[in-house]
């Protein structure tokens, strides 16, 4: 890892993130970007071939609960807080057509 | 205002009225809170009403429970049934979860009041409260200075004397670091000891939420409260928590306390150091042996963090689409709006972190980055566990400087060292807490922080005690 990133790739990053930025802060998220990934680029100096990657710290599994049915949230108490609705669900734009 | 202990014991005698301790509470808010910013909203009808009822199962000659009457504030990133909820982002603006964290259904069935939601870096990202779309929280002990974050609004409220109690999260530092720079005592619980239900996430494997206190006796009573398994939190512990306010008062007689070399040298501020050693001979002078320890590793917990972190949050705020909750920027088609409410509702900080762990986590740099990180985390937990061998407790600073003044940090890495200490504990998952300890060359509070291994809070409380009594002998 070289511990940089070019602002075409902060861009694309963007994208991936959902996130439009304009030319300014393409250019500031560029350079604090940089900064952290060259900190980041300490582990290097590191030989952590024979060291397993640690997910969590303490590793619960295959959580389980009884097969009960439980209420659940009130469905018109959650579609209230919705932006939009129609006919007790979610409402959004079209889907299909062109990318932003 | 009296201790959480004191009024919750006064108000089961039936000496003093909920309703009346509740109302002091919000005329303390109402007299400095236009000052110090800690809360962003009051449940004043939710108090009031949860306060009555605490004095009438008094009257009826029941008990109300080990927090009654007593004021509680909450950071506002927990869930509020019905009550507004940010994160301090403009995002969330508007929106009212249709339930309750668990930690606030455990506090109320304790008692405790819920007074309000303090306000806090944007989704708890940032060491200092002047990351909150609602504006920064002032240092009740220099309104010039930061409380320090990201919960730094339950800090300040409980340094103001606003409530006895409050809760913050602590993903790399965001109760421990605000403790230490307000003058309060601060947990991070182990993981898994108290539920994440209904607290908004930023880094799942790392989130925890904990008590702020005026004192240590406080501050436990609250994690023996909130702590326990919950069926909700599929991380959550299931075995039985271990209660720490039994054995208190037991000291640190015999008791082998590490100080944490790397975390006593460069980057730490002088003063700092200082009432370290110092909290160090008061342990020593209590019974307890303090050698140093090295513990080479927690030296990139800060690289590992930033990495480990925003990859996490990046998936987590995925959820902030405008579609299920808060605000929504239209647009001609998903995606569009999707872009747009996203671009309009978060911070910069929020957009730096989530571009980061977006990076962090891409084809072709997940190994380099997110995986190197893990493999930093287990090495860091590794050392952890061999200095536990040696060791019952382990000591360092909790923040670097003392309350730095507002505005003064604005380059992002220079706000990211804040959590050099606090990290590591994050990373491995286990208890810390920060207790204050003197001042520093400036008159503003140090917080000293006690490390503990996986689920020994008591062991950790009890070390926390010694020193307040330690600390009350200094002055």
């Amino acid at each position: 890892m070289s511990g940089e990133i070019s602002r075409d790739e902060v861009a694309h990053v963007a994208s991936l993130a959902r996130l439009r930025l304009d030319d300014n802060e393409l250019d500031t998220f560029t350079e604090q970007l940089c900064v952290v990934l060259e900190t980041a680029a300490e582990l290097n100096s590191l030989d952590l071939s024979d060291v397993p990657p640690m997910a969590q710290p303490y590793p619960l599994s295959n959580v389980m609960r009884p097969d009960v049915i439980v209420l659940s949230l009130d469905r018109d108490e959650v579609l209230a807080q919705a932006p939009d609705t129609e006919d007790g669900r979610f409402r959004v734009p079209p889907a299909l057509g062109e990318a932003p | 205002m009296s201790s959480a202990h004191e009024l919750a014991a006064s108000i089961r005698s039936g000496d003093q009225s909920a309703s009346a301790v509740v109302e002091a509470s919000f005329g303390a808010i109402k007299e400095r809170d236009d000052e110090i910013h800690a809360f962003l909203h009051l449940t004043k009808q939710r108090a009031q009403a949860q306060a009555k009822a605490v004095d009438e199962t008094v009257a009826n000659g029941g008990d109300p429970g080990p927090l009654a009457g007593v004021p509680v504030a909450i950071k506002d990133n927990m869930c509020t049934r019905g009550e507004p909820t940010t994160c301090s982002s403009k995002i969330l603006d508007g929106w009212r979860p249709p339930y309750d964290a668990t930690v606030i259904g455990r506090l109320e069935a304790a008692g405790a009041v819920i007074v309000g939601k303090t306000n806090l870096d944007e989704f708890a990202m940032g060491s200092s409260t002047e990351n909150s779309a609602f504006g920064p929280t002032r240092n009740p002990h220099d309104t010039t200075r930061v409380p320090g974050g990201s919960s730094g609004g339950s800090a300040a409220a409980v340094a103001a004397d606003f409530v006895p109690l409050s809760l913050g999260s602590d993903t790399g530092g965001s109760i421990r670091q605000p403790a230490a720079l307000c003058g309060v005592v601060g947990v991070k619980p182990s993981y898994g000891a108290v539920s994440r239900y209904g607290l908004i996430a930023f880094a799942s494997s790392l989130d925890q939420i904990g008590p702020f206190a005026q004192n240590v006796t406080d501050a436990a009573l609250c994690f023996d409260v909130i702590s326990g398994h919950d069926p909700m939190d599929a991380t959550s512990i299931p075995t039985p928590p271990i209660p720490t306010l039994p054995t208190l008062n037991d000291g640190v007689k015999g008791m082998r306390i590490g100080l944490i070399d790397e975390l006593m040298g460069e980057g730490i501020d002088n003063d700092v150091i200082a009432r370290t050693n110092q909290a160090a001979e008061a342990l020593t002078a209590a019974g307890a042996t303090v050698e140093r320890v090295s513990i080479p590793a927690t030296i990139y917990g800060l690289a590992a963090y930033y990495l480990i972190a925003p990859a996490e949050a990046s998936s987590n705020l995925a959820r902030f689409d405008g579609v299920r909750y808060g605000q929504r920027v239209e647009g001609q088609n998903v995606a569009a709006m999707n872009v747009a409410t996203r671009s309009a509702g978060f911070g910069d900080e929020v957009k730096r972190r989530i571009m980061l762990g977006t990076y962090a986590l891409s084809s072709g740099y997940y190994d380099a980055y997110y995986g190197k990180a893990q493999r930093v985390r287990t090495l860091i937990a590794n050392e952890f566990a061999t200095a536990y061998e040696g060791f019952d407790l382990l000591l360092s600073p909790t923040s670097p400087s003392t309350a730095f003044e507002i505005g003064a940090k604005s380059d992002p890495m220079a706000l990211y060292m804040c959590d050099v200490c606090t990290i590591p504990s994050n990373l491995a998952g286990h208890p810390a807490m920060s207790v204050p300890f003197g001042v520093g060359d400036d008159g503003l509070p140090v917080g000293v922080q006690i490390l503990a291994p996986m689920l020994e809070e008591a062991r950790m409380f009890k070390a926390a005690k010694a020193l307040e009594e330690a600390a009350k002998g200094m002055s």
